[in-house]
């Protein structure tokens, strides 16, 4: 058993983290990335070529269209745009018959490079974004250069300012257009992330003044000690020390919006996985002994699941708590 | 043997191993004083804390307040800045014992 056991973290301060209504469908539609970030617990690249299938794909849609809590569809990878039925995806789920919120976490420099398989030009997402009033979610790391540079790749600051301009000139995250555009900070290294208002109002602050970049919200996300940056603090002889500071730093009032508890995430093949993290570590929903999948799901079984938690779950009680909506205490 | 150690940190609490009363009363003293926000901020505080620890020249320090910076939403240009502080500081307490030097030479007639 691991020295971090998050259930047994549970039991001991008398908590339980059962499943509600699933309100969230989120979908992983590649691995495939343009780019090859520090701290990707999905270990997306440009080399990377898993890509959801077309029956998942529908699957995924019926879903959202025959559970009604389901409202909210949020569609990552790697770089989701480059899926070849991104688009179509999209329009599916804001027409009327679905009319989901759909949000897509877009990396803001996918636009600037060439399809890494195909070369075509990206330069249509932002365009498209808007036309469909799609809620966009851009990674940036840091309002500087150095840290967003450091950890997203040199040139990468400079792209994604250029990509938030593009989005503000469409009216993303100007007043009363209705366009969303909120940001993802998350720390460079081994340590939690600072208060995320305090964050929040230093990027408002510092890319008005500097860029004339305005945004709705700021999401502060812990890094998960999970595939890449996991590796990465084992390198540094770091692991046990991160663990500990999010065990430390566990927070009881954290867990009573842990996303995994109305969360439903399905990985490219079509399996059902509580959140995105346990996607990546292979850890699948079990329904009667059982990994569950796209095609046999049903809200009111899987509603009744055990959630399965294991150590990288201190990740999203530590402090404020974490989530890929940001804070959640 | 090294005299700094970065896990001898995580051993601060067993120099109450004797009079531990006193420790008691350091930490409390100690966490009323940083870990909350008051008339400064927690943020302002671990900046002060940064530049206390380059001026000691306190290694644990240095680690413990280089993270504490960042937790609290500093950024690099920042922390930098306050450890110029305490290096200008530094230097001019060096400088301004320069006129205990002008008067010791006035003093000799020079």
């Amino acid at each position: 058993m691991s020295a971090y056991d998050f259930t047994a973290q549970l039991s001991q301060a008398s908590l339980s983290a059962g499943p509600r209504p699933s309100e969230v469908l989120q979908i992983n539609l590649t691995k495939l990335c343009n780019q090859a970030c520090k701290h990707c617990h999905v270990d997306s690249s440009p080399a990377r070529t898993e890509m959801m299938s077309r029956p998942v794909i529908e699957r995924c849609l019926e879903i959202l269209a025959a559970t009604p809590t389901l409202t909210r569809f949020d569609i990552t990878g790697g770089a989701p745009e480059l899926h070849p039925d991104f688009r179509e995806l999209v329009t599916r789920a804001r027409a009327p018959e679905i009319d989901a919120i759909v949000m897509v976490r877009h990396n803001l420099t996918v636009t600037y490079d060439p399809h890494p398989q195909t070369a075509e030009s990206m330069d249509w997402i932002p365009d498209f974004l808007a036309e469909n009033a799609v809620e966009v979610i851009c990674s940036l790391p840091y309002y500087q250069e150095y840290f967003t540079d450091k950890q997203r790749g040199s040139g990468v600051f400079q792209k994604s300012i250029k990509g938030l301009r593009r989005l503000n000139a469409l009216g993303y995250g100007r007043k009363d257009s209705g366009l969303v555009l909120n940001l993802v900070y998350n720390p460079i290294g081994a340590y939690l992330p600072a208060p995320q208002a305090d964050l929040e109002r230093d990027y408002r602050k510092e890319l008005k003044d500097q860029f004339d970049i305005e945004f709705n919200q700021l999401f502060a996300i812990t890094n998960m000690p999970v595939n890449r940056f996991r590796s990465d603090l084992e390198r540094r002889g770091k692991y046990d020390e991160y663990m500990e500071k999010l065990m430390g730093a566990f927070n009881p009032t954290a867990v009573d919006a842990l996303m995994c508890r109305s969360m439903l995430s399905v990985d490219y093949k079509g399996q059902v996985f509580d959140c995105d993290f346990n996607q990546m570590l292979d850890l699948p929903v079990e329904l009667a002994g059982k990994a569950a999948d796209v095609f046999s799901f049903d809200e009111s079984r899987y509603s009744q699941r055990q959630i399965r938690f294991e150590s990288h779950c201190f990740g999203c009680t530590a402090g404020a708590g974490s989530s890929c909506g940001g804070n959640t205490a | 043997m090294n005299y700094y150690d970065s896990e001898d940190l995580n051993r601060f609490a067993d120099v109450g191993k004797f009079r531990g009363e006193l420790m008691e009363k350091f930490f409390a003293y100690y966490g009323a004083v940083i870990d909350e926000d008051g008339a400064l901020t927690r943020r302002e505080k671990a900046l002060i804390a940064l530049a206390v620890a380059h001026s000691e020249k306190c290694p644990y320090c240095i680690d413990a307040y280089t993270e504490k910076c960042l937790e609290t939403g500093s950024n690099p240009d920042q922390m930098t800045e306050a450890i110029h502080v305490a290096a200008s500081m530094k230097a001019g307490i060096t400088l301004v014992h320069g006129v205990q030097m002008l008067k010791g030479l006035e003093e000799s007639g020079a």
